[in-house]
């Protein structure tokens, strides 16, 4: 941004040219309010996308919890007395919570009256009471006040997401349970946590129940294993193609090859991966070292060209100088032009890292678009990545999955940024001009 | 030269590990249907939960994409169960058998396909043939074929809204939309006057209309009922369980005289419905461990039954008898004959 604007006009004889200087400097200005115009509307256009994002998803990162007196009663959870862990997990959990739950309303009876009482709280309940008692052995024989997360509808009811104000007939909740809701939110037993199950659990159809930590172990694992094979052959094949490969017609074919690569659609390598490393190779499906492979091949030229302009901006006098004190190509190489071009390689990697995060595309063919409850332990389990949850989510019919599907859009916004600042960073850091 | 050692002793551990996996799988694998894949999900969840075998892994990859992966073998790289909102076509009946699979079918209950409209607006009242007039690309005028020309609803008949028609819906890819075109149009197309006579039968009534009253609103039906919200004028069309889910913002058309309700869907007075299915491959009993169980699970009352989780989830069940029938088939594993 130069001031070309700013400098005083010489006064001038001739009216005609003075006209002429006149509209240059309106062009000028024009030119300017134009490009001022268009850096409006990205940022109103990302303002909007933030705004829209934030505003429907901030309520799922609080949820709405009920408290439940559980009576642990020894005759029913270890009728025979073993205190063994793994035979209270077995009792039954669901009636403890259940019972515990119709204690308050004791005059709700029929069957579809009690049906619609358990919705108040979520079908995980009884999870949560078992991880208390596990954890609490000394509970039995006692009752305990233990806090649950409510059932999907009354959190969304609880945060105003279905209106009160219309016909019965027309909501997921009926006035019956409004009622019952009233009367513990009344009594004090209802009240808006912070969510952690949203960062401690996998997917689960229940949006209550429904978290993200799957889907981010998932990523971390597909990226290692991204990072582990397109850094090393991204920098080597870089390294060689600036440094040692002659300046041929195969070398300019390649060149050609690596540019257009980098714009090739990324269901294509999802495709290539189904082929080469599913049918041809027998790798488990759905597995985070087939999606790492998959979104390295995808993220390689992307590395290459970064490695390349990074290895071209340092200049040729450094390459003369350590040769001309006697230095061998590859010292010139390991000793001074890849510790200077390293931070631009850098940049560019994690850049290729944070498209690798955000992409779906290719997944989907080697089945990662897929349901897993269980959080992923190693290489090879069934997993997702973030997009790909945010997708099913985005997908699911239950009205309670709109607020986590923003969020978990500001989940994966949140690693995005903090991988491009990082990417900043180290080029502020680093970064050597001459 | 280290980062050369590094990259080579990860891909000869990924040789090794692939090689092991192969082997051994301790995890049901599911794919198939996106309509499905709701209820197979919900049952999975459960199942995962209450019994010590791990939870399945469940892909949506739509009918024909599972029935495909699921027909392409025995053995563990191969899908042990695959979801459809159709029946299992001969010709892929035929592949599976050609590669040694033997397939139990479970029908598991119905799924309603519904005209809506934002709560803000009036019901919509109409016959499926006018349904047919209005999305067609080509309708029948005065004994020949033409370009659709009806750009209201009123100039269909003068008993329906005087307003633009606007229907929003799936794509061809989705079989949401094969079951509309085959129930809504092939059931229309009986119904209008002279359409036979220009050919107008069967797959022929399956062309819908390009000239914008019929927006492809992508796959997902969320994104539809957010549109239907917004746009009081036009009508989505997607799944029963979406509009359950949205009872307080939309309202189903009546077609043909039917509310598009839980109860007319079940005993099948609603005319847009269609039969949503698995199939267990019977090779993978016993090696896979808790199939049996799962089929199990999924076929039990406590899921599947008019107060299962399932119903909850906007699945409309079979009738009782057929459900008792369907269920002790599925849980014997009676292989499928077409």
């Amino acid at each position: 941004m130069t001031d070309i604007a700013t400098t005083v006009p010489r006064p001038l004889a001739d009216a005609d040219s003075a006209a002429r200087i006149e509209r240059r400097y309106r062009q000028e200005r024009r030119f300017r309010r134009i490009g001022l115009a268009a850096i409006c509307v990205a940022l109103g256009m990302l303002a909007i996308m933030l705004i829209t994002i934030v505003s429907n998803g901030y309520t799922a990162f609080i949820a709405t919890e009920v408290a439940i007196d559980v009576t642990f009663d020894p005759a029913e959870v270890d009728p025979d007395g073993t205190g063994d862990p793994a035979v209270i997990g077995r009792a039954n959990f669901q009636g403890l919570t259940r019972n515990a739950l119709r204690a308050y309303f004791p005059d709700v009876s029929g069957r579809t009256d009690r049906r619609d009482l358990n919705k108040l709280i979520s079908v995980g309940a009884p999870s949560t009471v078992r991880a208390a008692l596990l954890e609490n052995l000394d509970w039995m024989g006692t009752t305990q006040t233990i806090w649950v997360k409510a059932g999907a509808d009354f959190d969304s009811f609880n945060k105003g997401q279905i209106p009160r104000d219309v016909p019965e007939s027309d909501r997921r909740v009926n006035d019956n349970q409004v009622s019952w809701f009233d009367q513990l939110a009344a009594n004090g037993r209802v009240e808006k946590r912070f969510n952690g199950t949203f960062f401690s659990s996998a997917d689960s159809r229940e949006p209550e129940q429904a978290g993200i930590r799957g889907a981010v172990v998932g990523s971390f694992f597909t990226l290692i294993v991204t990072l582990l094979l397109a850094f090393p052959v991204g920098v080597m094949a870089a390294v060689y193609l600036e440094e040692f490969a002659p300046k041929n017609r195969w070398t300019d074919l390649i060149e050609v090859n690596i540019n257009n690569l980098a714009a090739v659609p990324s269901i294509v390598f999802g495709l290539l991966g189904l082929a080469v490393l599913l049918n041809l190779f027998g790798l488990p499906r759905s597995a985070p070292l087939v999606g790492g492979i998959v979104l390295a091949l995808m993220t390689l030229p992307t590395i290459i060209i970064a490695g390349r302009a990074s290895l071209k901006a340092v200049p040729p006098s450094i390459r003369e100088a350590a040769l001309g004190m006697g230095a061998s190509p590859l010292q010139t190489v390991t000793h001074h032009v890849l510790p200077l071009a390293l931070p631009g390689m850098l940049t560019g990697t994690i850049i290729g890292m944070a498209q690798a995060l955000g992409e779906t595309a290719p997944l989907l063919m080697i089945g990662m678009v897929a349901f897993i409850v269980d959080v992923p332990g190693s290489f090879t389990d069934p997993a997702t990545v973030l997009p790909v949850q945010i997708f099913l989510w985005a997908d699911a019919p239950e009205r309670g999955f709109v607020e986590k599907t923003s969020a978990a859009i500001m989940v994966l916004l949140a690693f995005l940024i903090t991988m491009n600042l990082l990417a900043v960073l180290l080029r502020k850091r680093f970064e050597r001009r001459w | 030269m280290r980062t050369k050692t590094l990259t080579l002793g990860l891909l000869a551990s990924v040789a090794v590990v692939g090689a092991a996996e192969a082997q051994s799988r301790d995890q049901i694998r599911i794919v198939g249907s996106s309509t499905v894949f709701p209820f197979a999900t919900a049952v999975a969840e459960n199942f995962g939960r209450t019994t010590d075998f791990k939870t399945p892994v469940v892909e949506s990859t739509g009918s024909g994409g599972g029935l495909k992966l699921f027909c392409s073998g025995v053995g563990l790289e191969h899908p042990d169960i695959t979801n459809a909102s159709r029946r299992i076509k001969s010709s892929e009946f035929e592949t599976c058998t050609q590669n040694g699979i033997t397939i139990t079918e479970v029908k598991v209950g119905f799924d309603g396909i519904v005209l809506a409209n934002s709560k803000s607006a009036d019901q919509m009242a109409l016959t499926k043939g006018q349904l047919f007039l209005a999305l067609a690309k080509e309708v029948p005028v005065d004994g020949a074929l033409v370009e659709n020309p009806y750009v209201n609803w009123s100039d269909i008949d003068p008993s329906l809204p005087n307003s633009k028609i606007e229907v929003l819906g799936p794509p061809p890819t989705s079989g949401t939309r094969d079951a509309f075109v085959e129930l809504a149009m092939e059931g229309g197309c009986d119904q209008v006057d002279g359409a036979a006579e220009l050919g107008l039968e069967d797959s022929a009534c399956h062309f819908i209309r390009e000239d914008g009253a019929f927006v492809e609103a992508g796959e997902n039906d969320n994104l539809i009922v957010q549109k239907l919200d917004a746009n009081p004028g036009a009508f989505g069309i997607f799944g029963f369980s979406f509009l359950d889910q949205n009872s307080d913002k939309l309202q189903g058309s009546n077609i043909d005289g039917v509310d598009p309700t839980f109860e007319n869907i079940a005993a099948g007075d609603y005319g847009v419905s269609r039969s949503l299915y698995f199939y267990v491959k019977g090779e993978h009993v016993g090696v896979v461990p808790g199939i049996q169980e799962f089929v199990n699970e999924f076929t039990s009352e406590g899921a599947w039954g008019e107060d299962g989780y399932l119903v909850d989830k906007g699945l409309i069940p079979l009738p009782d008898a057929d459900r008792q029938a369907v269920g002790n088939a599925a849980q014997s594993l009676a292989p499928l004959a077409l």
